[in-house]
């Protein structure tokens, strides 16, 4: 009995979020996700479109007014953002499933440009907007 | 006479070729939404300027109808893909991950379906702007 006085030797446990450090690749993939579940409810954005401006010329006016509003100009940039950044990781999902950019040195260089390509399109977007009055 | 059974005459025989249609179609919807987003936002620009008359114009054009109906059917269709990846990842209980995916379904479907017949309905609601 003096062996179970030593009590067992904890067993190996897989490497999780806890232990490992935060890093861009899991970053990227995690904002994948979560920017890909946001899209799901901005596709609600399409919808009202197409369905406002079926409705008539007062349902649409409706639609844009909604639109026009911080709360809406705040959750249009968002849209942006996540459309942008899902795009351009896809792109990279993409390159992995033709074999290519495995390398660790490699994924995190696409993950920065990921993040990268998201912040100055949608910045550039909405630059764009206020220049040509779309604001 | 040689007694196999149904597991053991498929063995070797490699998959039915049937078990990658949600890959690939996530992956085709993928590429022909990288297209149809970019089109999307400056279509979305355009739009924001003007009002009604100017949006039912713009759809009464057939490429952007055309293009319009592709992206809610690439969207709509891209989204039920990967919501159902997040479902199956996060629900383990059969009950549970069964109704989500149902109405997952539901969601993507009856929301493509709505958001298409919209578009189609000003798009061929003739070529003068009727207010």
């Amino acid at each position: 009995m003096a062996d179970a006085s030593r009590g067992l030797r904890p067993r190996p446990t897989s490497p999780s979020v806890w232990i490992w450090r935060w890093h861009v690749t899991m970053a990227a993939s995690i904002v994948h996700r979560a920017t890909g579940a946001a899209l799901y409810a901005g596709a609600l954005i399409l919808m009202l479109f197409a369905l406002s401006l079926a409705s008539g010329a007062d349902g649409y006016a409706a639609f844009k007014g909604a639109m026009g509003s911080i709360l809406g100009k705040v959750v249009l940039f968002g849209l942006t953002v996540s459309a942008f950044y899902h795009m351009a990781n896809g792109v990279r999902h993409l390159t992995w499933d033709a074999g290519a950019g495995f390398e660790p040195k490699t994924a995190d260089m696409t993950a920065w440009v990921a993040f990268g390509f998201a912040a100055l399109m949608s910045v550039g977007v909405w630059v764009l907007a206020a220049m040509t009055g779309a604001l | 006479m040689v007694v196999r059974s149904p597991l053991g005459r498929a063995r070797g025989m490699g998959s039915s070729k049937h078990g990658v249609g949600h890959f690939i179609a996530q992956r085709v919807t993928a590429v022909a939404l990288v297209v149809l987003v970019f089109w999307a936002v400056l279509a979305a620009l355009n739009l924001a300027r003007g009002g009604y008359e100017e949006a039912t114009d713009w759809l009464h054009s057939p490429v952007n109808a055309g293009l319009a109906v592709l992206l809610a059917l690439a969207a709509f269709w891209h989204m039920q893909l990967g919501m159902r990846t997040i479902i199956e990842d996060y629900f383990a209980r059969p009950a549970t991950k069964a109704v989500l995916l149902v109405l997952n379904v539901f969601a993507c479907f009856g929301g493509g379906a709505l958001t298409i017949i919209a578009l189609l309905k000003v798009a061929l609601g003739g070529g003068g702007v009727s207010v």
